[in-house]
């Protein structure tokens, strides 16, 4: 408890420095992604104009792009408090300087995937129609509690170990201190306020567990509930749950890779931390590919007539190259990388992550496109094939950048690594 | 309570298309255009399919009218988030579109793919205006249509038969498609009334129930001799 309240300069200083310090660097950044941002809202506002004739969907491909990135970016969401929380709860210390990180990409990635239903609803105007007048028996409706309840809870959680920190930006940092004093709430690092943090954090991150769980299960149901062959599976609730912990520890080791280079962070994100995460992802990508395995084995053996069209089209058809770069991204080369100790590094772990993102995505992308392709209606099966044309490639761009633009602003105004925790990680025995 | 279902005759249909055109010329459903028809974004609310039986030169054509079924147990009501929806209580699953946010769930959920999408402004260029029917809405971009079994003849033909007191009787209206066709191969009716044809055509064992194996509880039957049952190969071989 002492050494919380003494002055660690080492710890410090350089967790401190990217809130203290501007270069010309920041607002370069800021500009580069705001221009992304903006081509992407430019090519918006025409889809607004002339309708989603803009976009590529069809009949019977109802959905395309927008809701491949809006499941995908809600999986990335569950890097983070999914992660942090499990960790935190299991006593494991090597997770102190990155369980903000995570926690961060969780608020982020929720926002960047729920503002695709923005892009993609016929009549984004009305928007809040679901909160006037719910239909509690469709699964879009779950979807937003699931997720208004999760990022609320992903925002106590984030806001929650935040406070030692802020408190320590109200006393050392020169500007900004009419923000960072009323969100420290009085915050004096006393025996009794250390005590109840404690017991809120363990409080929300139990709490959050179950939440994040049900976020992806019922975003699987959107499509399960449906009677559309290849979604309408009782697997797809810990089938996409698991995708989702896969991805988001991916998106984790791809931003501590960064972050570790940009802000010099090499002592706390450390090659033990970029190890243990691997591990973890080699975890997940054997999961993976243990659901993926079952539910197109049991889709073959059972040699129905629609379902079949949509494994032809993976194995061999039109969405063969996506499929198999799919099979190869989110398994074969993780598990060429990792599993090996000498190539467990964090130029190997961040590769590895690199390609199971773009992997996950491309998961996304062959359930959502590849399955609605070949609905029951056989005669719809040659009508519509999805393209995907320049606003939804924009689109993409543009949430992708304000991804990062969100994080760049985070990290300007509060520390990405929690000083206090990490001032209290116990010695090493 | 009337419960309003439809028996299409396909040993009859010849695939003219008469039902096509009815359709859209009664509910105002506009004409997509050949760039619509290239990238599979029609909006109809009644297509005709056609399937390709035998090989050369023993080959046979068969037609289809594939429109809302109105089921019974409808999945596309299910998963609209805003209840637009939703099911009449006579047979019909209508729509409301000035409720409709256009998530396509409910497109995505019908197992026959018979919901239309407004992917942009409708338009009747010219002359076209002036064949809009007046009594019913036209539709704008973003929202969903579909068959209605022209429900403004419906509740046209009722409010006469309150004002003068009676019940309706299925013979004094017919949906457009069903009014238009030559070889009257569409019988529209109350299913509830044991003695209506349509209710006869039910029971016939020639008879089929689109995807009936899904329980949905389709409202319109299929009539054929034999096995053939519409659902097999798109212009493909024998089924």
């Amino acid at each position: 408890m002492e050494a919380e309240s003494r002055p660690d300069p080492r710890i410090e200083e350089p967790l401190l420095r990217p809130i203290l310090v501007t270069t010309w660097r920041f607002p370069a950044v800021v500009l580069a992604l705001l221009a992304v941002i903006g081509v992407g809202l430019f090519f918006w506002s025409r889809q607004l104009r002339v309708g989603l004739w803009m976009a590529g969907m069809t009949q019977p491909t109802y959905w395309g792009f927008y809701i491949t990135n809006y499941i995908f970016f809600i999986g990335i969401s569950h890097a983070g408090t999914l992660i942090s929380a499990i960790l935190r709860l299991t006593g494991a210390e090597w997770r102190r300087p990155i369980t903000r990180v995570a926690e961060v990409i969780t608020v982020v990635a929720l926002m960047m995937g729920s503002i695709n239903i923005l892009f993609d609803i016929g009549r984004p105007q009305l928007i809040y129609m679901p909160l006037l007048h719910p239909q509690f028996l469709s699964p879009l409706v779950w979807d937003v509690v699931a997720i208004n309840l999760y990022l609320t809870g992903s925002i106590v959680y984030l806001y929650l170990p935040l406070i030692p920190d802020l408190a320590l930006l109200r006393d050392r940092s020169p500007r900004f201190r009419w923000l960072y004093k009323p969100l420290a709430l009085g915050w004096n690092g006393s025996e009794t306020q250390h005590a109840r943090l404690e017991k809120a954090i363990s409080i929300m991150a139990v709490a959050i567990i179950p939440i994040a769980v049900s976020v992806h299960t019922v975003v699987s149901w959107t499509l399960a509930m449906t009677l559309v062959p290849m979604w309408h599976s009782p697997i797809f609730g810990p089938y996409f749950v698991v995708g989702a912990i896969f991805s988001g520890i991916a998106a984790l080791i791809v931003a501590i890779g960064i972050l570790r280079k940009v802000f010099h962070f090499e002592e706390f994100f450390t090659p033990l931390t970029f190890s243990n995460l691997s591990l973890l992802l080699i975890t997940m990508s054997c999961l993976w590919a243990y659901f993926t395995f079952a539910e197109h084995l049991t889709a073959w053996y059972g040699h129905e007539h629609a379902e079949m069209a949509v494994l032809a089209s993976r194995f061999s058809g039109d969405f063969a190259p996506y499929f198999w770069a799919m099979v190869t991204a989110c398994f074969v080369i993780p598990m060429t990388i990792l599993p090996f100790k000498k190539l467990r590094t964090v130029t190997g772990a961040v590769v590895a992550s690199v390609a199971v993102l773009i992997g996950m995505w491309l998961e996304r992308f062959v359930i959502v496109v590849g399955a609605a392709s070949y609905p029951r209606s056989t005669q719809m099966w040659d009508r519509g094939t999805y393209h995907p044309q320049a606003v939804e490639i924009a689109i993409l761009f543009a949430e992708i950048a304000a991804f990062v633009l969100a994080y760049v602003i985070f990290a300007k105004f509060f520390p990405l690594v929690s000083i206090w925790e990490v001032k209290e990680t116990p010695e090493a025995p | 309570m009337t419960e309003w279902a439809m028996a299409i005759d396909l040993d009859r249909c010849t695939g003219c298309e008469a039902c096509v055109v009815a359709c859209r010329g009664e509910n105002n459903v506009a004409v997509s255009g050949p760039d619509a028809v290239e990238r599979g974004r029609v909006t109809e609310w009644l297509r005709v399919e056609r399937y390709l039986e035998g090989t050369f030169p023993e080959v046979r054509m068969r037609f289809k009218p594939v429109l809302c079924v109105h089921c019974d147990n409808a999945p596309c009501v299910k998963v609209c988030p805003v209840s637009a929806t939703y099911e009449t209580g006579d047979g019909l699953n209508a729509q409301i579109h000035p409720r409709c946010i256009g998530t396509r769930a409910c497109a995505h959920a019908c197992p026959y793919t018979v919901r239309s999408f407004n992917w942009r402004q409708p338009r009747w260029d010219g002359t076209l205006e002036q064949t809009i029917n007046p009594d019913v809405a036209v539709r704008w971009k973003g929202i969903m249509e579909k068959c209605t079994f022209c429900i403004q003849r419906i509740r046209r033909v009722e409010d006469t038969a309150r004002e003068e007191d009676r019940d309706v009787s299925d013979l004094e209206m017919q949906p457009a498609c069903a009014q238009s066709c030559p070889t009257q191969a569409i019988t529209f009716g109350d299913r509830s009334d044991p003695e209506s044809k349509v209710a006869a055509l039910f029971r016939s064992p020639r008879a089929q129930l689109p995807l009936e194996e899904l329980g949905t509880g389709p409202r319109v039957a299929y009539l054929t001799e034999g096995e053939w049952s519409g659902s097999g190969e798109p212009a493909g071989s024998s089924d």
